[in-house]
């Protein structure tokens, strides 16, 4: 408690009024066009679920080609609505699986995730949570968000041009990504970089207004060492996206250059297309030039995704813990080793690339090292846990979902960062089976999380948690029967984006795998139809939320919920970090960070809980 | 009554998660006799060492997930709330946290210089080339075109043999591939050796091995290099010394019968892979000497069926 005496000497909060002769806003202004972090917020939020459908519906497009090659995309699978540039006569093609797989990665990665984790959680819980009005630039954020609608409409419309969309990979590896002709994508490959490049400009003015904000916004008394982690975590998310991004963006330009000038960024002299001369190239580029630029930005990006989602899920434990987050301290220490980090460690998606190996060896021992900090962080978890008062509700389920598959992803990861083993499972499902385990049993579990945790604060109403636990608990069986074989597949043998394992004769015999897979993740992909619905239920008929009704600390609760315009009547003054639960100076078991302590208690609460 | 259906229902999911752990730490061992869904077979000595090292690190990654998990599923069960509970009120104890931070840095370092000796036999230590079989492999899309350097010992010289998606090597000899790629990144997979190196254009890639016993293997192309990746499948047979040799000289005489003027055309050439009848592919990939093979006209026709 060191800190809060600190604080109760500070003069009290400026109660400076603002926002309250709001004129009337149009339709179009409050719903639309709307300049609140919080609707802002709620927009990338729907944006971020559409393209999570989109996303999933290639998904399971892709499995149902491995589960049932050949077979016709059934009704239910939507077959109708698959171009034609997809599929013909309703069977996928293997000139076009490519395209499932290149644009399901795109779509989650860049559509759904990042908007989820940043656009969503970042607009929405910022300002609040710092007791911020609003953020530093509402225009620049309202740009932001309206940005990344173009690039997911140009995205989209790859579909629709002649030769289909991008096919090359969402890691779109050169040469392969940079020719039209050895992929026979024209437009759809520069519609691929043109809507990457828009959204980058979108991810760059968000992250610009979450630093400035964080850094000059926050209440008296919101030391940096009283944000909630949400807050925390996006702060140093905003920062790597503030670096990464400009380097995708770069590499991307060279690419666009490479397809549509004619240059030779990435394009070595001497090329054929099936044998004849490559005409047009005069040559001279490095393909491992465009893996070292895209993975220098690719994996801070992997720590994009699963930095925020490690705050959410660390609030929601310590809530419904009814605890002190295990070690405020280290948990930020931790975020901020997995960022530094997270920039040295590039190579290991190269070790097989024909990089110098030497250069490999040191990439491992740096992979090796960034598991320390995620362990930090799961041991932080359970301590957090230890002693607690443990409410399973929906985000707490979910939550906990997080730990544990994100343990597995954690630990599966060592594995590849072993150069010798990597060498055998680089590029086989064992690396899709890991690269799942942290997205979707990380990311998109603690999506679900903060979803179902902030929903109240979003829209005045609780969702469903009947339906919610439905929800968790089919998506939870549905997913590990999905991802986990996944490993056992690399493990055989069996490479990834090969649209027939079955022109392999040593990969025949794990048909019954791919099809026991298909089948959890028909299932799995249709549970979530189960949450929008429970989504759009509850905004009509959910049970009506009080301002707090999680009876938490953090700023945003202090609120009616939903929310207006301007957030808080009066700026509040902050007391004490977020975590002081079950605390001694209170009767209560949650201490919200606005009220203050009697002097008299917290002399009495001194020393204790420290250790 | 609900406590309690709930800790049973926490209780089951602990166990599932448990068991998954515990499968995943038992696999290596029961799954070994229905190998089929496991590590397929080992046919090098590093393709041991790298199972060795993939056993290792199941182990400890197995011994850590069941210890957290089983932590974790009792502290659900042990601490879930109760009516008039109250939780402890504990921010974090330092001499736990610097505990549960170093050991997993041992582990996880010692991990990496393990693994450094065996990285460095797979890229670093490769055979002399005297004392190795060099071959020149090429992929391109979608098809390995093989290269030896025939009776003159050379690369690129008019006696050169070369096949398409058959690579012939005798047991028992250390065999040197280098790889350079004609026109998109493709990967050199064998499964069996555990071995991958990708092939890329405008550079040159080595991977090496050493085959004690005959035996057929398939070559994967590891790395998604276009439409028709998932056929780019090639076929290594591992023959012994004597059968190689015979094999090897067939070829040169073929090679020589091409080369000299020819007062009659020759017959078709057609051997090299008559003997593969194991691994013949239904479509007649085994086209040596530069004819096009099935596949890759196949290959030609989809790409102009795309359109550009």
């Amino acid at each position: 408690m060191e800190s809060t005496a600190q604080v109760l000497e500070r003069p009290h909060a400026t109660e400076e009024h603002h926002g309250h002769a709001h004129p009337q806003l149009s339709f179009l202004e409050k719903y639309v066009f709307s300049l609140d972090h919080k609707v802002i917020g709620i927009q990338f939020m729907f944006s971020s679920l559409f393209f999570l459908l989109v996303g999933g519906w290639l998904a399971l497009l892709v499995r149902w080609q491995l589960g049932f090659p050949g077979q016709a995309i059934p009704w239910y699978l939507a077959g109708f609505l698959v171009p034609e540039s997809i599929a013909s006569a309703s069977v996928i093609q293997p000139n076009t699986y490519n395209t499932l797989f290149t644009m399901h990665a795109t779509f989650m990665v860049f559509f759904a995730i990042m908007p989820m984790m940043i656009g969503l959680f970042g607009n929405f819980l910022i300002p609040l949570q710092i007791g911020a009005r609003d953020m530093a630039f509402p225009v620049l954020n309202m740009l932001s968000f309206w940005l990344s609608v173009p690039a997911g409409l140009l995205m989209l419309a790859s579909f629709f041009v002649e030769g289909g969309p991008a096919s090359a990979g969402w890691t779109s590896y050169a040469p392969l990504s940079a020719v039209a002709d050895f992929t026979g994508v024209g437009v759809g490959q520069n519609l691929w970089g043109i809507s990457l490049l828009v959204l980058g400009v979108s991810s760059i003015m968000g992250a610009i207004n979450y630093i400035t904000t964080i850094i000059n916004m926050r209440a008296p008394g919101m030391t940096m060492f009283r944000m909630p982690l949400p807050t925390w975590a996006i702060f140093i998310t905003a920062i790597l996206l503030l670096l990464a991004i400009p380097v995708l963006s770069a590499a991307i330009g060279l690419l666009l250059m490479d397809r549509t000038l004619h240059t030779s960024f990435f394009i070595p002299a001497g090329l054929t297309v099936t044998g004849n001369p490559l005409a047009g190239h005069t040559g001279g580029g490095q393909p491992l030039l465009w893996q070292h630029l895209f993975w220098f930005f690719g994996h801070p990006e992997v720590y994009i995704m699963i930095l925020p989602a490690m705050g959410i899920t660390s609030e929601i434990l310590a809530v419904f813990a009814r605890k002190p987050i295990f070690g405020y301290r280290a948990m930020i220490f931790s975020i901020s080793a997995i960022a530094f980090l997270g920039w040295i460690v590039w190579g290991h998606h190269m070790f097989q690339s024909g990089m110098n190996p030497v250069l490999g060896t040191t990439f491992m021992i740096s992979t090796m090292v960034i598991a320390v900090p995620s362990a930090i962080k799961v041991f932080n978890w359970l301590g957090t846990l230890w002693g607690g008062q443990i409410q399973f509700t929906v985000p707490m389920l979910n939550a906990l979902a997080f730990v544990s598959m994100f343990t597995i992803g954690g630990l599966s990861g060592i594995f590849m960062a072993s150069t010798p083993v990597d060498s055998f499972i680089h590029d086989t499902y064992f690396i899709v089976g890991h690269i799942h385990y942290v997205l979707f049993g990380g990311s998109l579990f603690a999506g679900f999380a903060g979803i179902t945790f902030w929903f109240p604060k979003m829209f005045g109403r609780m969702m469903n948690p009947t339906i919610g636990k439905i929800h968790f608990w089919l998506t939870f069986i549905f997913f590990n029967c999905t991802f986990f074989p996944m490993h056992i597949l690399g493990i055989a043998g069996h490479m990834r984006r090969i649209f027939d394992p079955n022109e392999y004769p040593h990969l025949a015999h794990l048909q019954p795998i791919n099809t026991f897979i298909t089948v959890s993740a028909l299932l799995l992909g249709f549970t979530q139809l189960i949450f929008i619905a429970n989504l759009f239920i509850s905004l009509r008929t959910g049970k009506r939320a009080g301002n707090n009704p999680w009876r938490s600390n953090t700023l945003e609760w202090t609120v009616p919920s939903p929310t207006g315009h301007g957030n808080f009547e009066v700026v509040p003054t902050v007391y004490h970090g977020p975590y002081e639960y079950s605390s001694p100076m209170t009767d209560e078991d949650f201490l919200p960070q606005d009220q203050p302590v009697d002097p008299e208690r917290m002399k009495l609460a001194q020393g204790m809980g420290h250790h | 009554m609900i406590n309690r259906i709930r800790a049973y229902s926490i209780a089951i999911a602990g166990f599932l998660l448990g068991s998954a752990g515990t499968a995943l730490a038992q696999g290596s061992k029961v799954v070994a006799r229905y190998h089929r869904y496991w590590l397929p077979d080992q046919a090098t000595a590093i393709a041991g060492k790298v199972d060795d090292m993939f056993n290792l690190i199941l182990w400890i990654t197995s011994v850590v997930f069941v210890l957290v998990a089983v932590v974790l599923v009792y502290f659900l069960i042990r601490y879930r709330a109760r009516p008039g509970g109250k939780a402890i009120f504990y921010h974090g104890n330092t001499r736990l946290e610097i505990i549960w931070t170093v050991i997993p840095a041992l582990i996880v370092i010692a991990l990496g210089f393990l693994s450094k000796d065996l990285w460095s036999q797979i890229k670093q230590q490769f055979p002399a080339e005297n004392d190795a079989l060099v071959i020149d492999v090429r992929p391109r899309q979608f098809q390995w075109d093989i290269r030896y350097a025939g009776a003159d010992g050379k690369f690129n010289t008019p006696d050169d043999i070369t096949t398409i998606n058959q690579l012939h090597v005798p047991a028992g000899k250390n065999v040197l591939i280098k790889l350079t790629a004609q026109d998109v990144i493709h990967s050199f997979f064998v499964p069996e050796f555990r071995v991958k190196q990708d092939a890329v254009p405008g550079m040159v890639t080595k991977t090496w091995f050493n085959v004690p016993k005959p035996g057929h293997f398939e070559i994967a192309c590891a790395e998604l290099c276009g439409l028709g990746h998932y056929r780019m499948r090639g076929y290594l047979t591992v023959d012994t010394q004597a059968d190689f040799d015979a094999w090897y000289s067939k070829q040169q005489s073929e090679k020589a019968a091409q080369l000299a003027p020819p007062p009659v055309a020759p017959a078709a050439p057609t051997g090299g892979s008559t003997t593969d009848s194991a691994l013949i592919p239904p479509k007649g990939d085994t086209a040596t000497h530069g004819t096009v093979t099935g596949d890759s006209a196949g290959a030609k026709k989809t790409d102009t069926a795309t359109g550009k």
